[in-house]
């Protein structure tokens, strides 16, 4: 008993820091790569090719003034940036980076948690995040911040639909909610090939929960200056930002365990074909952010109810012709 | 059930990090406030009027229809575990609840709650 508690603590801090450390250097990529699409250099200036530039960032966002609006519901204010941090942190509990290695003489699974119902926990968790981002909107007092949280919790709420229904098509085919055991169903092929309506509705309404571009209206800044972020300052804003790539990071993970055969490829370790699967995705969504423009917001909504969700439930109903085709019936 | 302690874990660690680094930096920044400072950002103009105005009801609309499909999502989770057992019975079964589904959506495009205008 004690020595799985000490393997379970030392594997939180392991992944946990992994994924921060991994997080911090998303934001300069993310950067780099947006600057190089855009035929510029990007940050370049602390440390060699930038390198420095993210440790600096969050020093800089560490030392800054906590600014606490006078009319902002101070209790809320607060907790709301936490909340909207604390889910996407529990997401990573079920992410299955990798199987049973030998560290030491003992078998120790590189994740946390193979709970039976991993998918739905997921499911249920992530959409948690939706409160911080409304509360913080609420709680500023602020007309861009309301606006800015209103907009991306109907958001949030539409595209989810469309998410679980595409998740629904994996589900029937895996024939388990458990992260592991949908992995260990694609043996033989990976569920992007029979799931491929599945794997682009489930991209784009991933890539809407996430607020980002071409999805990205709560923060549109042209109109909203920064969205249900404006009053917040120092490191209650980078509490957002930390969500938000972390979210990034388990959607990724998520989209790799589901349709592109989680750790399993041949030569490399299964940990590296994970993680290089895993940055694919985040690449991915970081060429969309540099491609398409923002959508309006009647689009949005339109595109979110009228397309994706039919889309969606078109999907579970052709399932079984495709389990069919590939010889899973 | 000791499945589930590593996310138990993991939460208590989630929240004394962010409550940790949001007291840490609330400490170690400079305070330097007065009261333009404090005033809703407005783009630089004296905040005009209250900010607990009314707003659309389609937001409201949404937040109904989507708890509707939500729950339907959610009954489809179960069914989709045992699809293969259940066999093409469960199949049309699932076929009629989602026809009824889709109905619902039909009904609700027709009366224009999905237009934004």
């Amino acid at each position: 008993m004690t020595e799985f508690i000490i393997i379970m603590l030392v594997k939180m801090f392991v992944i946990f820091g992994a994924v921060m450390l991994t997080m911090t250097y998303i934001t300069l990529a993310e950067r780099k790569i947006l600057g190089y699409m855009q035929i510029r250099p990007g940050p370049n200036r602390v440390g060699p090719w930038g390198l420095l530039q993210p440790i600096a960032d969050g020093i800089k966002l560490f030392l800054k003034e906590d600014i606490i609006p006078d009319k902002a519901s101070k209790v809320v204010f607060v907790i709301a940036p936490a909340m909207a941090l604390i889910p996407a942190v529990m997401t990573l509990a079920v992410i299955p980076f990798g199987p049973a290695v030998t560290i030491m003489g003992r078998q120790v699974d590189v994740y946390m948690a193979d709970v039976n119902i991993g998918i739905l926990y997921i499911f249920a968790v992530s959409s948690i995040g939706v409160y911080g981002i409304v509360l913080a909107g609420w709680s500023s007092e602020s007309k861009y911040s309301l606006l800015g949280g209103l907009r991306s919790s109907a958001q949030m709420i539409s595209y989810e639909l469309s998410m679980g229904f595409a998740l629904v098509g994996v589900i029937m085919m895996s024939q388990s909610l458990s992260m592991v055991k949908i992995i260990e169903a694609q043996k033989g092929v990976w569920f992007i090939v029979p799931q491929f309506f599945g794997f682009i509705i489930y991209i784009t309404a991933a890539i809407a929960e996430l607020n980002r571009t071409p999805f990205d209206l709560p923060e549109g800044e042209s109109e909203l200056v920064a969205g249900y972020f404006t009053e917040y300052s120092s490191m209650k804003y980078a509490m957002f930002m930390l969500g938000e790539y972390i979210n990034i990071i388990s959607v990724s993970g998520i989209v790799t365990t589901l349709y592109l055969g989680g750790w399993s490829g041949p030569i490399l370790p299964p940990l590296a074909w994970f993680m290089i699967k895993l940055l694919a995705v985040v690449f991915f969504m970081i060429w969309v952010r540099a491609t398409y423009p923002r959508f309006r917001y009647d689009q949005l909504m339109t595109f979110g109810w009228k397309v994706l969700l039919p889309a969606s439930i078109a999907n579970i109903l052709l399932t079984p012709v495709f389990m069919k085709i590939f010889g899973y019936l | 059930m000791i499945n589930y302690l590593p996310i138990l874990a993991l939460f208590v660690l989630a929240i004394a990090f962010a409550f940790g680094t949001i007291l840490l930096s609330h400490l170690i920044g400079p305070k330097n406030s007065y009261k333009e400072k404090l005033s809703p950002y407005e783009c630089g103009m004296p905040p005009v009027g209250n900010t607990r105005e009314r707003f659309p009801i389609k937001f409201y609309i949404i937040a109904m229809l989507f708890i509707i499909f939500d729950i339907e999502g959610v009954f489809m989770i179960p069914w989709a575990v045992v699809f293969k057992r259940l066999g093409m019975f469960g199949f049309i079964e699932m076929a009629v609840f989602i026809a009824i589904l889709l109905i619902g959506l039909a009904y609700v495009w027709k009366k224009g709650a999905l237009e934004w205008e």
